[in-house]
């Protein structure tokens, strides 16, 4: 079907001045690919059916709108941990900032050198995962975001590194469009945390493709905010072998637009796969968007979708999640929950929860609900002595728990919660 | 300790006096028992005092040692030592037990300015209430009152009172949905805490948790008012013969 006349002049005018990094040639196919996918797709507009909760103009227009940078009075997160850090600056890798991109079980290299290396384990990666993502939905920002990244970094994973990754974002320029593509591959058997945390860009599109090998783990916990003016669209692409696993966790604060799509696909047996995802926004300006496709094409597996948000002030939060059982994929087990807690009603939250099953024999089921602070168990608090603000931002992390409780270290949750407590009081 | 004359209260949502004029008045250090048959208005009187929305006083007054209760938000009024057992404890996913013990006893302390308990010093303390309670480190750790048994939630009502240390104690029906032995557990938890500065309002439908913590002065609500008071006999003389007797002689 021909695309509509608004999705081509969307699409060539955001790509007219866009320039696509060169290097060698199959990183040169893999960018021209991505670019006739994202023509043949066309860019989303606010009538496509995947866009209908969250209008994508402000990503899509060809120069990026200005952000505020937001002075972070809190410090860098997880500070305290020991963590290999890898830092980008409006989306441009720091050297000087980040530590030597190597340890132990570890092959590190910027994405930009991967492109330009002939012979490179990247190549079986970038983009593939992407492209694989795009049916049964297209998803043509990803496709954008492979044609044109400009960094990244690519990670090969072939031990069990004591050490976390943390991908940390500083944004400083007002006017910064930031495109990262990262990957991830987890060889058999080996395990690896990563951490993402900071504003990373006025508008920030981030992709990043992971590929799990039998028996390997991925673990991901992400932070997002406190910048009120971003616009960011991240994409998860992954595919989960035998006996893996995969963990998500996401936390967001503030934000125009946050639109986090994660794209699994499940492929071999008894392998887990959780994502999992808390946000908290005060505001009209607040819109946040979790898009999630699961796909279980392999026996004996599991996922869990967990999604909590606490909006108040007019914000808006959106999910969209999709459980999809193929036919052979007996055994599987499949959760979802969605919940927003809405705290006065001028906040909204739209949701879209789908099942698509198969198989015959399967265990899925799934929830969505709003609802306001409870107001027994707000009595309660407050006839114990706790004051009405402190109760309801107690009731409050109450809710945002079953989210936070799938990040597997508690040290990391610990840290989080401080973070939320903070936002709750402030924003009492 | 407690003063209330004259108290009148209705239903915020539709137009039905609950409470037509309720006198009672509490001494420090004395425990009283108010009992009376279904929708006499013995529950409302202890949600008025605490302070939970869905009421309006439209008459009458109640005094917390000198200091009107109606002026104050549920939580000035606990501070002020007021405390009520509920007679359904609520549950709270998500915040730990104790984590709420905390919570709340360093935000009374806050109020009267007094510094915040250590965690140390808390834990110390609670262990040791918790002990005498039979309530387990488990039960301490487990979300508030999520999965509890009847019986265990009572329990970590009085628990909450043993670390509150409220002066005027307000139990409502507290022997409701418990065994004979969780009763003799939970009245024990109370006697413990009678003291001369303390004083308790048990709200009963029977005669059998009065056993157990022996009241000074009873009373019988009906329609909304106190229609007879007497000494523990009172409350013998409802489990011989049934409300109906009284309410007879006093209407």
């Amino acid at each position: 079907m021909a695309l509509a006349q608004l999705k081509i002049d969307t699409t060539e005018a955001r790509l007219a001045d866009a320039r696509v990094p060169q290097g060698a040639a199959w990183g040169n196919a893999a960018r021209a690919d991505a670019m006739a996918r994202v023509r043949q797709m066309g860019l989303p507009t606010k009538r496509d059916e995947y866009w209908k909760y969250t209008d994508p103009a402000s990503l899509t227009v060809a120069d990026a709108p200005e952000a505020a940078v937001f002075e972070n009075d809190e410090g860098l997160l997880f500070a305290d941990v020991d963590r290999l850090r890898i830092v980008f600056v409006d989306g441009v890798f720091d050297a000087d900032a980040s530590d030597d991109l190597t340890g132990e079980g570890l092959e590190i290299d910027r994405l930009a050198i991967a492109m330009d290396t002939d012979i490179h384990w990247a190549k079986e990666l970038y983009g593939i995962l992407e492209a694989r993502g795009q049916t049964p939905v297209e998803r043509p920002l990803a496709a954008l975001n492979t044609a044109l990244a400009t960094d990244g970094v690519v990670i090969r994973v072939t031990g069990k590194p004591t050490k976390p990754i943390n991908f940390i974002y500083l944004h400083r320029d007002v006017a910064s469009d930031a495109v990262l593509h990262n990957l991830v591959k987890v060889e058999p058997g080996a395990e690896v945390t990563l951490l993402e945390t900071g504003p990373a860009a006025a508008r920030f599109s981030e992709l990043l493709e992971v590929d799990v090998a039998d028996g390997g783990k991925f673990n991901h916990v992400r932070a997002q905010g406190r910048d009120h003016e971003r616009r960011a669209v991240t994409h998860c692409f992954a595919k989960i072998a035998a006996n893996a696993v995969f963990k998500s966790f996401t936390l967001t604060f503030n934000g125009v637009l946050t639109r986090n799509e994660c794209v699994l696909e499940i492929v071999g047996d008894d392998a887990i796969a959780h994502v999992a995802g808390a946000c908290v926004g005060d505001g009209r300006d607040f819109h946040h968007d979790d898009t999630v496709f699961i796909t279980h094409d392999a026996v004996n597996c599991e996922s869990r979708q967990v999604f909590k948000k606490v909006l108040r002030n007019g914000a808006t939060g959106v999910f969209q999640g999709k459980i999809l059982v193929k036919k052979d994929a007996q055994k599987t087990d499949g959760y979802q929950i969605s919940q927003s807690l809405l705290l006065d009603e001028d906040s909204q939250f739209l949701a879209k929860p789908e099942l698509e099953i198969y198989a015959d024999d399967v265990a899925c089921s799934h929830g969505s609900t709003s609802g306001a602070i409870d107001e027994t168990a707000l009595f309660y608090l407050r006839s114990r002595g706790v004051p009405h603000d402190d109760a309801r931002n107690l009731l409050t992390l109450s809710f945002l728990a079953e989210a936070l409780d799938e990040i597997e270290d508690q040290n990391l949750t610990e840290e989080l919660r401080d973070r939320l407590e903070g936002w709750l009081a402030r924003h009492s | 300790m407690l003063e209330i004359k004259g108290l009148k209260v209705k239903l915020e949502e539709e137009d039905k006096q609950i409470l037509k004029g309720v006198d009672l008045s509490i001494e420090p250090g004395t425990v009283h028992a108010i009992m009376g048959p279904n929708g006499s208005g013995k529950s409302t009187l202890s949600y008025v005092l605490s302070g939970k929305d869905g009421y309006e006083v439209t008459g009458g007054a109640a005094m917390l040692e000198g200091a009107d209760l109606f002026d104050m938000e549920p939580e000035e009024r606990a501070a002020a030592g007021l405390f009520l057992a509920f007679q359904y404890p609520v549950e709270i996913p998500g915040v730990g037990n104790m984590t709420f013990l905390r919570t709340a006893v360093n935000a009374q302390r806050k109020v009267r300015g007094e510094e915040e308990l250590s965690a140390g010093d808390f834990l110390k303390e609670v262990r040791a209430k918790a002990k005498s309670l039979k309530i387990d480190a488990d039960m301490l750790k487990r979300p508030v009152n999520v999965g509890f048994s009847g019986g265990e939630k009572k329990r970590n009502e009085i628990l909450q009172m043993a670390m509150l240390e409220p002066k005027m104690c307000i139990l409502d029906e507290t022997d409701s949905g418990l065994d004979v032995d969780a009763m003799k557990l939970v009245a024990e938890g109370v006697n413990a805490l009678r003291s001369e500065g303390r004083s308790f309002l048990v709200i009963t439908h029977y005669q059998r948790l009065l056993d157990h913590i022996q009241p000074d002065i009873v009373h019988i609500m009906a329609e909304g008012r106190i229609v007879k008071s007497g000494g523990p006999e009172l409350a013998l003389e409802v489990e011989n013969n049934g409300y109906a007797d009284i309410l007879a002689e006093v209407a």
